[in-house]
């Protein structure tokens, strides 16, 4: 090429920019108002998480022993200490849903962590070997789904005994068939085009095959799946919590606060059931805002009419 | 057809032993626990703990004890409740009709509010109406329902004191069960004032329970209502000239419902899994309920016969609506 240039001036790419894939997903996504109100959300529910010192005035498990049941100042209360108002043990409700909200996302974050990672490679093994090993896999899976999430949730905290822990374990198994079934069938889809023989022809391995050449071309859906499992996770957490199997009292986490409230749905105390459950369906709102967002953005084969 | 029935029921039958499976090593996990919980005196030597084990089957190799169980599952036999000593399966067919009848109604709410919200949400796509039903949808599928059943309370028991807080019936009337299904067995018994009192007691608990179903359907319904609009058939239709009531209830909803039937039927397992919130709240006296209950009276046989009733129930329910489906759209049943 250095011998003889071409005497034609080419076209440059400052003068006609390439599409960038980010700025390409960035424009449609943005287009979705509600999943930049989902965004934002989760945004600022992420900042109180973090930085929940700073944010909650008051430590969780701190009791004002002279402020039982006080109502929030801006309804009949009269102590701008407790924003959202105070339990029957003199706790501060706010303070307690930011505390519980760096529990939520941690529960969220972990459970999906655990099942992305062990469902992708449960899914690129099943998509690439088939056969046996594949069979094996997803009739393990279909065992799986053949239980409503949260009653198989139910079942094995009720082996393992209920904890936070225990919960997040069983929210993470429950939620694993969704991510080997999408990853195997993306997988499946993918192994039958060309680039994907074309580097097995140039030599590639097995794992430099899953992991190089295919997952990244499988990460579309994931992300989307992963974006809504956040919101199972959470909501699922809540009710394992709500239900005493879960996180147990007097940990500050959203369902087992509302299971602690319950008693005062008859006396007219409503504050205190009413808060910690708009917090979760908040966060659960937001959470499925932002995967519709990114479906839509991501993905136009699944995108909803 | 005979041939999809086959194989349809062939594919069940590792599913159903995985979750036979799953039930057996729940109890075998548990009465490992159960010798030494149940032993819990002190100065309990070797040798009896041994003996008991032995008397529990759990010294024999782990797929003997297997098979006996799936020999006893086989039979109908899923143990004794440690609390009451009685049958697992009996008190399971005794409190499952309550259950029944509370799904049944909440999935009528579910499809009498959500079919035509989703319809409608179609019709008028990307009108304020439109956008309200879909955002009222996606609240609805994110929503606690524990705590959606709170809020319900508190408005319409406390409040307006319009609806009662717990159980099935009013304390005034005694019912002899008969079908299990109180609305039915109060219109048979002598005292019909207490079938309004038995249709009191469903309405909160079955709004709370058709709420996620509701807003499954509604969003099912417009996405599959706005898929067979744009199809030719339905331009031919209206090029016809046929009127656009036409077009739209009888060419377009047709087609448009078979997605729509199978979601529904789908919903069985959302709905029973619903139930053990939405019965543990207002004291419903379901299968739901129940369950929590044995959970927390650590009754192990029952959780585990529990579990693998509601898994069979919804392979059931399942299998029933792949098997309607291929009956409806030929084409599913004449693949592979």
């Amino acid at each position: 090429m250095t011998g003889a240039a071409p005497s034609t001036p080419t076209v440059t790419a400052a003068t006609v920019p390439l599409p960038s894939p980010l700025a390409d997903f960035w424009r449609d996504f943005s287009r979705n108002r509600g999943a930049l109100a989902g965004l934002l959300f989760i945004l600022l529910i992420t900042f109180a998480a973090i930085f929940a010192p700073i944010v909650a005035p008051h430590a969780a498990d701190v009791q004002y022993r002279d402020s039982f049941l006080v109502p929030p100042p801006w309804a009949g209360g009269n102590d701008w200490r407790f924003l959202l108002g105070t339990d029957d043990v003199g706790r501060d409700i706010f303070s307690r849903i930011v505390w519980g909200a760096q529990l939520s996302l941690l529960i969220g974050v972990i459970v999906v962590t655990v099942s992305l990672g062990f469902g992708v490679l449960l899914g690129l093994i099943a998509g690439f070997m088939r056969g046996t090993v594949d069979q094996v896999i997803m009739r393990l899976m279909d065992i799986l789904m053949a239980l409503p999430s949260l009653l198989l949730a139910v079942a094995i905290v009720a082996v393992l005994g209920p904890s936070l822990v225990n919960a997040m374990i069983a929210i993470a198994i429950v939620v694993l068939p969704h991510y080997v079934r999408l990853t195997r069938a993306t997988v499946i889809t993918e192994l039958a085009k060309d680039y994907v023989t074309a580097s097995r022809i140039a030599g590639a391995g097995l794992w430099r095959m899953m992991i190089i050449v295919v997952l990244p071309n499988c990460l579309a859906p994931l992300i989307v799946q992963a974006s809504l499992g956040f919101s199972s996770a959470i909501l699922d957490a809540a009710a394992l919590g709500f239900l005493g199997l879960g996180a147990l009292p007097p940990t500050p986490e959203w369902g087992t606060m509302l299971a602690d409230a319950k008693k005062f749905v008859q006396s007219g105390h409503w504050w205190v059931v009413t808060f910690p459950g708009l917090a979760i369906l908040l966060t659960v709102l937001a959470f499925n805002l932002l995967g519709d967002g990114l479906r839509d953005a991501l993905d136009p084969k699944l995108k909803e009419r | 057809m005979l041939r999809f029935l086959s194989s349809r029921l062939l594919v069940l039958i590792p599913t159903l032993l995985g979750v036979v499976l799953l039930a057996f090593f729940l109890v075998r996990q548990l009465h490992g626990d159960a010798v030494e919980a149940r032993s819990g005196e002190r100065g309990i030597t070797a040798e009896q703990l041994a003996e008991r084990r032995q008397a529990l089957g759990l010294d024999r190799p782990l797929h003997e004890q297997f098979l006996t169980y799936l020999g006893q599952v086989v039979q109908g036999d899923l143990g004794k409740s440690y609390v009451t000593q009685r049958p697992v399966l009996d008190e399971f067919v005794e409190l499952f009709p309550a259950t029944i009848e509370l799904s049944i109604v909440a999935m009528i709410i579910a499809i009498v509010i959500g079919l035509p919200a989703g319809i409608l949400a179609a019709l008028t796509r990307g009108s304020i109406f439109d956008h309200g039903v879909m955002g009222a949808a996606l609240t609805g599928y994110s929503m606690p329902i524990f705590w959606w059943a709170i809020l319900l309370i508190v408005l319409f028991s406390n409040i307006l004191g319009l609806t009662p807080v717990s159980g099935r019936l009013d304390v005034l009337y005694y019912i002899e069960p008969a079908t299990g299904f109180m609305l039915i067995d109060t219109l048979l018994s002598d005292e019909p004032e207490a079938f309004w009192s038995a249709l009191h007691h469903l309405i909160l608990p079955s709004i709370v329970l058709g709420t996620i179903p509701l807003a499954v359907i509604a969003r099912m319904t417009r996405s599959a209502m706005l898929e067979v609009l744009s199809e030719d058939y339905i331009r031919t239709a209206r090029a016809k000239g046929l009127s656009p009531f036409r077009v739209i209830w009888v060419h377009a909803l047709r087609n448009a419902l078979i997605p729509v039937v199978t979601v529904i039927g789908l919903q069985t397992g959302t709905l029973l899994a619903g139930a053990v919130l939405t019965e543990t709240i207002f004291s419903w006296p379901g299968i739901g309920k129940w369950l929590i209950d044995a959970i927390g009276r650590r009754d192990f046989p029952a959780v585990q016969g529990g579990i693998l009733l509601i898994a069979v129930t919804i392979i059931t329910v399942n299998l029933a609506v792949d098997l309607l489906y291929g009956l409806i759209n030929p084409r599913i049943r004449h693949q592979k």
